[in-house]
């Protein structure tokens, strides 16, 4: 299990209000597994990626991942366990508009002991495996969204990451883009074994994955795959 | 770090028109307080070339009342004093009223002994002790005018009335930048003929001394032994510092350099509001940026100096560009002004202010933008995307 979830309690204070989003999660994923995570809108899909990823802390339960304790985690480890161990990819690409698609890519391995060549060498691959080798002096602007979201799974897989998440990764792309990012995800998985997590609520997409998980009112069902 | 140096670079001329704007509003700032600087310091100027090893004595009642010129022997006596010299103020109208110089009868023998930063050639200074006319002006007011040596110089009289010619027999240049060039200088004993034929009760009269003391910690002293020695006669004497005594003219204004200054400042934190607002604005359009930066794992330091190396970059742009263009305004207006602030140019530590009150905008406006950033949860800040 390269992620395990045990009955993990989180809940957000809006105003006088508290909203108890996830109640008592369990779920555990295999290393080299392509999960998709559905369910509707509001159901906390994103609440649950997110404390997996480390990107928030949970409220009650322990969270392991890659056999590390995340919910112990202080909040500059946990930014330094992020970039060791998590690519993301989110649903409006999240590029940095003043980058090229290169520099976006290498952003990541600056936090690393890499020689500037060594980064370029890196990004320039994870690029071409995105299949963006011709693109890679173009900033966002000048790309199309599945050609942004390529830049983004590139700038994910960079820096060789334990576990890829996605938060509806083909949310805001057409059906042709949107295909083309999840045959790229599907090849990452089978060709390169890398774990994915997957949010979305296309079937489509959940198709793609081996098993999915459907989360519902904050609890979820037991996966079908 | 190149990579942040980069991304701060490409940040700043992200919106070139909003960019473009604050830098001149900043430049204008800078410029503005330049200047006002400036003129706070060319008021002062003349207090701030006083010298410690003089004194002024002069008439107790009032500065327009005069001295005997008799006194001059007495004060020589007095222990500590090493010099003594007189000068009369001569006011008179050169053209028109406009042509405003300072204009001063003055000890042909030992005036210029007593203010070595007035520099005049040994030549020029043979010649005005030679011809009892004469007169020494400064470069300023001698380029001004195109005068040359040997040129008569008329000058209608208002205290002294009369037509009052004179021959200009020398230059003198000041030994620094903050020497004012355009005073004036005729022979006292000139004026003092001349006064006899017209006006012979004023005769033998001086407008003030200048005391040159051999130790600046003796000044009050002696100032008190010259007082003493006139205590209870016709004309009693007030004597004090240079500096004292040109801070009494200074003093009248004081309250309008105060304003001045304040004006200065008030410019820096209208600027610094400003900054401050597009700093806020452009961060909090950034923020899903910010946040993305942080999920990579980037900690608070890279956000805020990602923040304020924009915020400094453009502060200092400005701040640079104001200070560039404070050298030619400073120029037309020192021509324009022309004699009635004589020392009218940028002072290094004017410049030296202008850059650390850039920096300290640039720095300041970035406080709020990168508490905010480092402050915002990544979740909260991506929610609007996921
Ligand atoms: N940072 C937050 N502060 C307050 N409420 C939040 C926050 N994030 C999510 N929520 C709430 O938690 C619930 C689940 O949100 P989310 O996990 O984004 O759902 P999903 O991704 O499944 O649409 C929603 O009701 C949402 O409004
Ligand atoms: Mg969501």
């Amino acid at each position: 299990m390269i992620v395990r979830v045990e009955s993990i309690h989180k809940s957000y204070r809006r105003g006088p209000q508290e909203i108890h989003v996830l109640r008592g999660i369990n779920l555990g994923i295999e290393e080299g597994s392509f999960v998709a995570l559905m369910g509707p809108s509001g159901s906390g899909k994103t609440t649950l990626l997110n404390l997996i990823a480390g990107l928030d802390r949970v409220d009650e339960g322990t969270l392991t991942v890659a056999g590390t304790d995340i919910s112990r985690l202080g909040e500059i480890e946990l930014a330094g366990w992020r970039a060791h161990h998590i690519g993301f990819i989110f649903q409006f690409y999240n590029l940095i508009p003043v980058l090229t698609a290169l520099e976006n890519v290498e952003l990541p391995l600056l936090l690393r002991n890499l020689t500037r060549r060594e980064r370029r060498e890196r990004a320039t691959l994870a690029l071409d495996l995105v299949g963006l080798a011709d693109r890679i002096k173009h900033y966002p602007g000048e790309l199309s969204g599945g050609q942004q979201q390529r830049v983004a799974i590139a700038r994910a897989i960079v820096t060789d990451p334990t576990l890829i998440v996605a938060d509806e990764p083909t949310g805001d792309l057409d059906k042709k883009s949107a295909m083309e990012v999840l045959e790229l995800l599907e090849q990452l998985n089978k060709e390169l074994g890398k774990t994915i997590i997957m949010v979305t609520h296309d079937p489509r997409a959940a198709e793609k994955a081996g098993v999915i998980h459907h989360l519902d009112k904050g609890v979820l069902d037991i996966g079908r795959g | 770090m190149l990579e942040l140096l980069i991304l701060i670079f490409r940040n700043t001329f992200r919106q070139r028109l909003r960019t473009l704007l604050t830098v001149l509003g900043m430049a204008v700032a800078i410029l503005a307080f330049c200047l006002l600087q400036t003129v706070v310091q060319a008021w002062y100027s003349g207090v701030s070339g006083a010298s410690p090893n003089r004194l002024v004595s002069r008439n107790a009642v009032s500065l327009i009342m005069p001295l005997p010129v008799s006194y001059r022997q007495k004060i020589m006596q007095v222990p500590g004093v090493s010099q003594v010299t007189y000068a009369n103020w001569f006011g008179g109208i050169y053209i028109d009223e406009k042509q405003f110089f300072p204009r001063m009868a003055v000890d042909s023998q030992s005036f210029f002994d007593l203010f070595p930063e007035l520099i005049v050639s040994s030549d020029d200074l043979a010649r005005f002790a030679k011809h009892r006319n004469a007169c020494i002006a400064g470069r300023k007011i001698v380029e001004k005018y195109g005068w040359k040596i040997g040129d008569a110089i008329t000058l209608t009289g208002n205290i002294y009335p009369g037509e009052w010619r004179f021959v200009l027999q020398g230059v003198y240049r000041g030994a620094t930048r903050s020497v004012d060039e355009t005073q004036f200088f005729f022979r006292w004993d000139y004026l003092d003929e001349m006064v006899k034929k017209t006006m012979p009760s004023e005769a033998g009269k001086v407008g003030w001394y200048i005391v040159q003391v051999a130790n600046p910690a003796e000044a009050g002293a002696i100032s008190h032994a010259i007082d003493s020695l006139f205590r209870n006669s016709w004309a009693e004497t007030l004597t004090e510092t240079e500096k004292a005594f040109q801070l009494g003219f200074v003093a009248m204004t004081e309250a309008i350099l105060i304003a001045v200054r304040v004006v200065s400042y008030v410019v820096i934190g209208v600027i610094l509001v400003i900054l401050a607002n597009t700093m806020a604005m452009t961060s909090r359009e950034r923020m899903p940026e910010y946040a993305t930066l942080k999920t990579l794992g980037f900690g608070n330091r890279f956000l805020t100096a990602l923040i304020a190396g924009e915020s400094v970059s453009i502060a200092l742009l400005g701040g640079i560009l104001g200070m560039s263009l404070s050298f030619p305004v400073a120029a037309v207006f020192s021509k324009e002004l022309g004699t009635l602030l004589p020392i009218f140019h940028i002072e290094l530590q004017t410049l030296a202010a202008g850059f650390a009150i850039s920096i300290a905008i640039g720095l300041l406006s970035a406080v709020l933008p990168a508490w905010r950033a480092v402050r915002t949860r990544i979740a909260e800040a991506l929610s609007h995307v996921g």
